[in-house]
C-alpha cells in the first residue's frame, strides 16, 4: 500500500515527503544537513546525542530531526538561533567532558565529534572542563578492542550495534546521572566478557572511544629488521575497501596498487590469504562430504549436521559462550588466516630455506576478531604463533600514508608466488554468502565431476543482503563413489550479523529447521563489512564493495578453488590428500566451551 | 472580595460508604458518556505535566488495536511528596476504581500500577485488597485485571515512557516523543498511564457529579489537589486544596511569618519569592505543582537549596542525552566555581543561556525543566548565589 503523503516546510522551502519520514530524512532531500552523532543507518533510532534539534513552529520545545517524523503542515527551521545555539552547546558541553587530545587520538582527522567542532567554531570553550580523571585508562585487556571512555559522548551507537545487530551485548549502559558510563558485565575488563572481537562496536563508533588495538609499530619493526622474513597476506575483502581511505571511490577494486604498496613497504614477500580461502575450501568441501558420508550411509549418530563454517573467529566465539553444546556443528576448519600462518612457517619457510622462527606472518584483515584468533592458543601449529600481527584495512592504510606513498598514482603488479595464487571463488569469501558460493562450485563438481548448474558459476540465490538466504541444490549425475548423494537434495543456508546467525542456530537447534550445510559470517554483508574496515559504514557502501568483489571474481581466469595450481601444488609436495593426517595437525583446530557472560 | 482564597477540601481522602457502588454507577454509561464526561469536568493530571484525562482516555480509546493499557503511575519520585503513598494506604479502592473505568472506557483488559520500589512495604497490604478488587471487578463480568509492578528505584522511572521500558525489562530510559503513549505505550502498545491522584479523582467525579468537580479551582484549574507541604512551616502534612490560590493565601495559611520564598512543584518546580507572592497563582494557569510545595524563611541559603536540587538531578538524570548529562554537571560544578570565586559572577549568565538550551533540546521533562528551578533561584537571588 502506498504511505500517505506529507506536504511540509523546511527552512521555508515546500516539500512533500512520505509519512513516517524523519525530519533529518526530509530536510537530505533539500539537501539541507543537519547534523548527527547518534544516529547511524544500521542502527535503531536513539535521539540522545540531541546535536540534530531543529525548531518547529508552534512546539514548546526543539524536536531531535532524527528521531520526528514528519507531519502535515509542520514548518522546521534547521537554523535559527536556537538551533544554532542549541547546537553549539550541545558540542561544547561534549567536549567538556571529553579528553579531546585529538593529537594522541587515532581518530584525529576522521571523527565526527571533531568534524563538528570544527565545523561549528568551538574555539573559545566558557564551560567548565568536567572529565573526570578516572575515566582516563583505557581497558587494552583485549587484543582487538580498545576502550577509552574519555573519548565516549555517551552516543550508545556501540550498544546498539552489539545489541541489535550482534546479538551479543557484551557492551551496556551502566550507571545513572554523573556516573553513568558504557561498561561491560559487572565492568570487568572486555577480554574477559562474551565480547567476540568482531569491532562492529568500532566502526560504529563515531569517536576514539572504541578503536582497534594498533599494531603499526610492530609491524615496522618486523620489517626494519634484518633477521626477520616478513612476509603478509592480504584477505580477500581488504582490496576494495583500502582505497577508501586513500582517495578511490566506495568500493574501488585497487589489488593491484595495493600490492605494489605493500612491497614498497618493504615486506619480504606479498602474499594472498585468497590462497587458503581455495584452500579452506578444498579442506572444507572434504569435510562436508565426508560427513554426509558418515551421516547417510554410515548412518554414524556421532556426526553432526548441519555444518557450519569456521572462517569467522568473532562467529566462533560466539558460539563457544552460547551454544556450547552445538561445537560439534563446527567444521573444524581454521579460517583462511589461520590456514596461511601454518602453511607459511611450515612449508612456505621449507620451500624458501628460512627457519620457521626467523619468519614473521603479518595479516592484513577486515576484521579486529582475527586479532584476537591469531592469540589463540591453538593457533600454533608450526610450533610457534602462526601469525604474529594482524593489521586492519585501516591501520594499512595508515602505514602506506605514513611511508609517503602515493597510492592513487602507483602502478599494478601481482601477488609473489608460492602463497599468491587465487581463484574467483577466493575472492568472494569476502562477501557473505561466498564461501558457500565457492563451496559449492568445488562440492558439486568433486561429486558428479560437472559444473555447478549456474549460469556464469554465479550461484545467485546465495548473493545479496539479505539476513538469511537459503537455496536447495539437487545433486545428480554423481561420479560411483559419491553415489549414495544421488538425487539427494542439498540444503544450505546463508546469515550475516551474528544476530541473524543467532536466529538461524537456535532455530536449528529446537529442531524447526533443516539444513546440510551453513555459512555464517559475524559481520553485516560478511567480511566486506568488517570491523576493521574504512569508516564510514552504510548498506549503500556495503553493496559498493560488494560488486568490486563479484567483479574481480568475474575477471579471474580461475573461478574455482580446486583448480588453483598453487593449492593443488601443496597437496602433491606437502599435504598429500584434503583432510589428510598432515592437513588435519596443521589446517583443522578445536573449539571449546565458554561461560555465558564472561570469559 | 475574600482576602483568604485559600479553601480546603476532603475529596480524595475522604470515606465512601460502599465504594462500589460508584463503580455499578459508572458502567451503566458507555465507555464514550464517561470519557465526556470527564473532559467536560475539566480535570487534568496530577502527575505534574497537566494534560486533560478525558483528552488522554479519548485518543488512546480511538486506537485501533487488540491490546491497550492502563497504568496508574505510582514512582512517586520527587523528593518531599508522599501523598501518593497516603493516597495509596487510605483508600486503595478509589484508585483501583479508577483504574477499571479507564480499562473500560479505553478498552484494555490489564491495568497495572507502577509502584515506586521504596514502598515495597505497602505490598502486603495492598495486593489481597486487589484481589479482593479483581474478583468484584469478575463478578461484574468486567473483563479486567489489576496488577501491581515493583518500580526500580530510579526516579527517572516515573516519567512515562521511562516507566514503560522499565516496565518491559530495560533500562529506564525515556522514549523519544512522538509517538506519544496513547498510541505506542507500554509494550508499544497505546496505554493510558495517569498519577495516583487524577484517577482518584475519576472515581470521585463520578460519585460526587460533573457540576460538584466543577464548582472548585478555575477556568483553567479545575477541582482540587493535594498537596505536600514542608520546609519551614509549622505545619507540614498533606494537605487537599482548591486549585486556583495566590501563593500569598498559600503562606498566610502554612507560613511562618518569615518566609522568603516557596518553592511550588518540588525540585523541577519554579522558586517564588516574597516579591511575586501577591501576584503568582497555584495552578495550571500560574505555576502547576505535581504536589510539593516547599516554604523556606529568610535563615536559609538559597545557594545550598539550589545546590540540593542540582545534586539531585545530577544523580538522577538518566543521563543520556547531552544537555542533560553535562549540562547538569555543568550547573552545579558552575555555581560552585563562581561560589569559589573561579569564575566571575557574568559565568551564571553563561549558566542561563546553558539552562535554555537544557530546556528546549533536552529529551525529556526533567531535562527540559531543570531551567525553572535554575533560573527561578539565580534570577531572584543572585547575590545568595554569588556571595
Ligand atoms: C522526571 C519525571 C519524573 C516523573 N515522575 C512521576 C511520578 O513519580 N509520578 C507521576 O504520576 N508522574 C510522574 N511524571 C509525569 C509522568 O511522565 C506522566 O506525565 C504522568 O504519569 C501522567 O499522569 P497524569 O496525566 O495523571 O498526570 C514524571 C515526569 C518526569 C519528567
Ligand atoms: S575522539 Fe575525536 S575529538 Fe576526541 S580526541 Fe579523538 S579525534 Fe579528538
Ligand atoms: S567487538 Fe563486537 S561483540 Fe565485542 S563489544 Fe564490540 S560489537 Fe560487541
Ligand atoms: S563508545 Fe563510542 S559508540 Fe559507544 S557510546 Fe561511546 S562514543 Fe558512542
Ligand atoms: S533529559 Fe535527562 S533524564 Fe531525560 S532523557 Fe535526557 S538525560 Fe535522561
Ligand atoms: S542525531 Fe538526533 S539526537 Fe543524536
Amino acid at each position: 500500500m502506498a504511505k500517505a503523503l506529507i506536504n511540509l516546510k523546511i527552512n521555508d522551502i515546500p516539500i512533500t515527503v512520505e509519512e513516517g519520514t524523519t525530519i533529518l530524512d526530509a530536510a537530505k532531500k533539500l539537501n539541507i544537513k543537519i547534523p548527527t552523532l547518534c544516529d547511524h543507518p544500521d542502527l535503531s533510532v536513539a535521539g540522545n546525542c540531541r546535536v540534530c534539534v531543529v525548531e518547529v513552529k508552534g512546539a514548546r520545545y526543539l524536536q531531535a530531526a532524527c528521531a520526528t517524523p514528519v507531519a502535515e503542515g509542520m514548518e522546521i527551521y534547521t537554523n535559527s538561533q536556537t538551533v544554532r545555539q542549541s547546537r553549539k552547546h550541545v558540542i561544547e558541553l561534549l567536549l567538556s567532558e571529553h579528553n579531546a587530545d585529538c593529537t594522541s587520538c587515532s581518530r584525529n582527522s576522521k571523527c565526527e565529534l571533531q568534524d563538528l567542532a570544527a565545523e561549528y567554531h568551538i574555539f573559545d570553550r566558557v564551560l567548565l572542563d568536567i572529565l573526570d580523571p578516572e575515566n582516563l585508562i583505557a581497558d587494552i585487556s583485549s587484543p582487538a578492542i580498545k576502550k577509552d571512555i574519555s573519548k565516549c559522548i555517551h552516543c550508545q551507537r556501540c550498544v546498539r550495534t552489539c545489541e541489535e545487530l550482534q546479538y551479543v551485548s557484551a557492551l551496556a549502559v551502566i550507571g545513572k546521572g554523573a556516573e553513568q558510563h558504557i561498561g561491560t558485565f559487572f565492568d570487568y575488563p572486555l577480554n574477559e566478557v562474551v565480547c567476540t572481537n568482531c569491532g562492529q562496536c568500532v566502526l560504529h563508533c563515531p569517536t576514539g572511544a572504541l578503536t582497534e588495538r594498533n599494531y603499526v609499530e610492530e609491524v615496522w619493526d618486523a620489517i626494519n629488521d634484518p633477521t626477520k622474513h616478513v612476509v603478509v597476506q592480504t584477505a580477500p575483502a581488504v582490496r576494495v575497501a583500502i582505497g577508501e581511505e586513500l582517495g578511490f571511490a566506495y568500493g574501488t577494486r585497487v589489488t593491484g596498487k595495493m600490492v605494489t604498496a605493500l612491497k614498497r613497504l618493504g615486506f619480504d614477500s606479498v602474499l594472498d590469504t585468497d590462497f587458503t580461502a581455495d584452500l579452506t575450501i578444498l579442506e572444507e568441501g572434504t569435510e562436508l562430504l565426508t560427513r554426509l558420508k558418515r551421516a547417510l550411509v554410515d548412518k554414524d549418530p556421532e556426526v553432526k549436521i548441519p555444518m557450519f563454517t569456521s572462517c569467522s573467529p568473532g562467529w566462533i566465539k560466539f558460539m563457544e559462550h552460547l551454544y556450547p553444546e552445538m561445537l560439534g556443528h563446527l567444521s573444524t576448519c581454521k579460517s583462511p588466516q589461520q590456514m596461511f600462518g601454518a602453511v607459511a612457517k611450515t612449508y612456505y619457510a621449507q620451500k624458501k630455506g628460512i627457519n620457521s622462527k626467523d619468519m614473521i606472518v603479518v595479516s592484513v584483515m577486515p576484521c579486529t576478531a582475527k586479532k584476537y584468533e591469531a592469540q589463540r592458543p591453538e593457533m600454533r601449529s608450526s610450533g610457534y604463533q602462526d601469525v604474529d600481527y594482524v593489521l586492519t584495512t585501516r591501520e594499512l592504510a595508515t602505514m602506506i600514508k605514513q611511508a609517503g606513498i602515493d597510492f592513487m598514482s602507483l602502478p599494478e603488479s601481482d601477488y609473489d608466488p608460492l602463497m599468491g595464487e587465487s581463484s574467483g571463488a577466493g575472492v568472494i569469501f569476502g562477501a557473505t554468502g561466498g564461501v558457500m558460493e565457492a563451496a559449492l562450485r568445488t562440492a558439486y563438481e568433486i561429486v558428479t565431476g560437472r559444473e555447478v548448474p549456474f549460469k556464469n558459476l554465479e550461484i545467485t540465490p546465495v548473493r545479496g543482503f539479505d539476513g538469511i538466504k537459503e537455496a536447495t541444490i539437487k545433486i545428480e549425475g554423481t561420479k560411483p563413489e559419491w553415489s549414495f548423494l544421488e538425487g539427494v537434495e542439498l540444503k544450505v543456508a546463508v546469515a550475516h550479523e551474528l544476530a541473524n546467525a543467532n536466529k538461524l542456530v537456535r532455530a536449528i537447534k529446537e529442531g524447526k529447521l533443516h539444513y546440510h550445510f551453513i555459512e555464517i559470517m559475524t559481520c553485516p554483508g560478511g567480511c566486506l563489512g568488517g570491523g576493521g574496515q574504512p569508516y564510514p559504514v552504510s548498506w549503500e557502501i556495503r553493496q559498493m564493495r560488494a560488486q568490486g568483489i563479484y567483479s574481480e571474481d568475474e575477471n579471474l581466469p580461475l573461478r574455482k578453488s580446486h583448480d588453483n595450481p598453487e593449492v593443488m601444488q601443496l597437496y602433491e609436495e606437502y599435504l598429500g590428500q584434503p583432510n589428510s593426517h598432515k592437513a588435519h595437525e596443521l589446517l583443522h583446530t578445536h573449539y571449546f566451551p565458554r561461560k555465558k557472560y564472561l570469559n | 472580595m475574600d482576602t483568604s482564597n485559600l479553601k480546603k477540601v476532603d475529596i480524595i481522602f475522604s470515606k465512601v460508604d460502599n465504594p462500589l457502588q460508584i463503580l455499578d454507577k459508572a458502567l451503566q454509561k458507555s465507555p464514550d458518556d464517561i470519557i465526556n464526561e470527564i473532559i467536560d469536568s475539566g480535570l487534568k493530571g496530577r502527575g505534574g505535566a497537566g494534560f486533560p484525562t478525558g483528552l488522554k482516555w479519548k485518543f488512546t480509546k480511538n486506537e485501533d488495536s487488540d491490546v491497550k493499557y492502563v497504568i496508574c503511575n505510582a514512582d512517586e519520585g520527587e523528593p518531599g511528596t508522599f501523598k501518593d503513598r497516603q493516597i495509596i494506604e487510605e483508600v486503595p479502592e478509589k484508585i483501583f476504581i479508577g483504574m477499571a473505568l479507564a480499562a473500560y472506557c479505553i478498552g484494555a483488559k490489564e491495568a497495572y500500577m507502577y509502584l515506586r520500589g521504596e514502598y515495597n512495604f505497602l505490598k502486603k497490604d495492598i495486593i489481597p485488597k486487589m484481589e479482593w478488587f479483581n474478583n468484584e471487578i469478575k463478578n461484574r463480568g468486567l473483563d479486567v485485571t489489576l496488577y501491581l509492578r515493583s518500580g526500580s528505584g530510579a526516579y527517572i522511572c516515573g516519567e512515562e515512557s521511562a516507566l514503560f521500558e522499565s516496565m518491559e525489562g530495560k533500562r529506564g530510559e525515556p522514549r523519544n516523543k512522538p509517538p506519544y503513549p496513547t498510541k505506542a505505550g507500554y509494550n508499544n502498545k497505546p496505554t493510558s498511564i495517569n498519577n495516583v491522584e487524577t484517577l482518584v479523582f475519576v472515581t470521585m467525579i463520578q460519585h460526587l457529579g460533573v457540576e460538584e468537580f466543577k464548582k472548585l479551582g478555575t477556568k483553567d484549574s479545575r477541582g482540587s489537589k493535594v498537596f505536600s507541604i514542608s520546609g519551614d512551616t509549622p505545619i507540614p502534612g498533606i494537605y487537599e486544596l482548591e486549585l486556583g490560590m495566590k501563593v500569598s493565601d498559600f503562606v498566610r495559611e502554612f507560613g511562618d511569618g518569615d518566609t522568603k520564598a516557596v518553592q511550588i512543584g518540588g525540585a523541577s518546580g519554579f522558586c517564588v519569592p516574597r516579591k511575586n507572592f501577591e501576584n503568582t497563582i497555584i495552578g495550571f494557569e500560574g505555576i502547576p505543582t505535581g504536589g510539593s510545595v516547599m516554604l523556606f524563611n529568610s535563615s536559609r541559603s538559597m545557594y545550598n537549596i539550589l545546590h540540593n536540587y542540582l545534586d539531585f538531578f545530577v544523580e538522577e538524570s538518566c543521563a543520556q542525552c547531552t544537555p542533560c548529562r553535562a549540562g547538569l554537571q555543568q550547573l552545579l560544578k558552575g555555581i560552585e566555581a563562581i561560589k569559589r570565586r573561579e569564575k566571575p559572577a557574568s559565568y551564571l549568565n553563561e549558566l542561563i543561556k546553558l539552562s535554555q538550551t537544557m530546556k528546549v533540546a533536552s529529551k525529556c521533562g526533567l531535562g527540559q525543566s531543570v531551567a525553572n528551578p535554575f533560573v527561578s533561584i539565580v534570577e531572584n537571588f543572585k547575590e545568595e548565589i554569588i556571595f
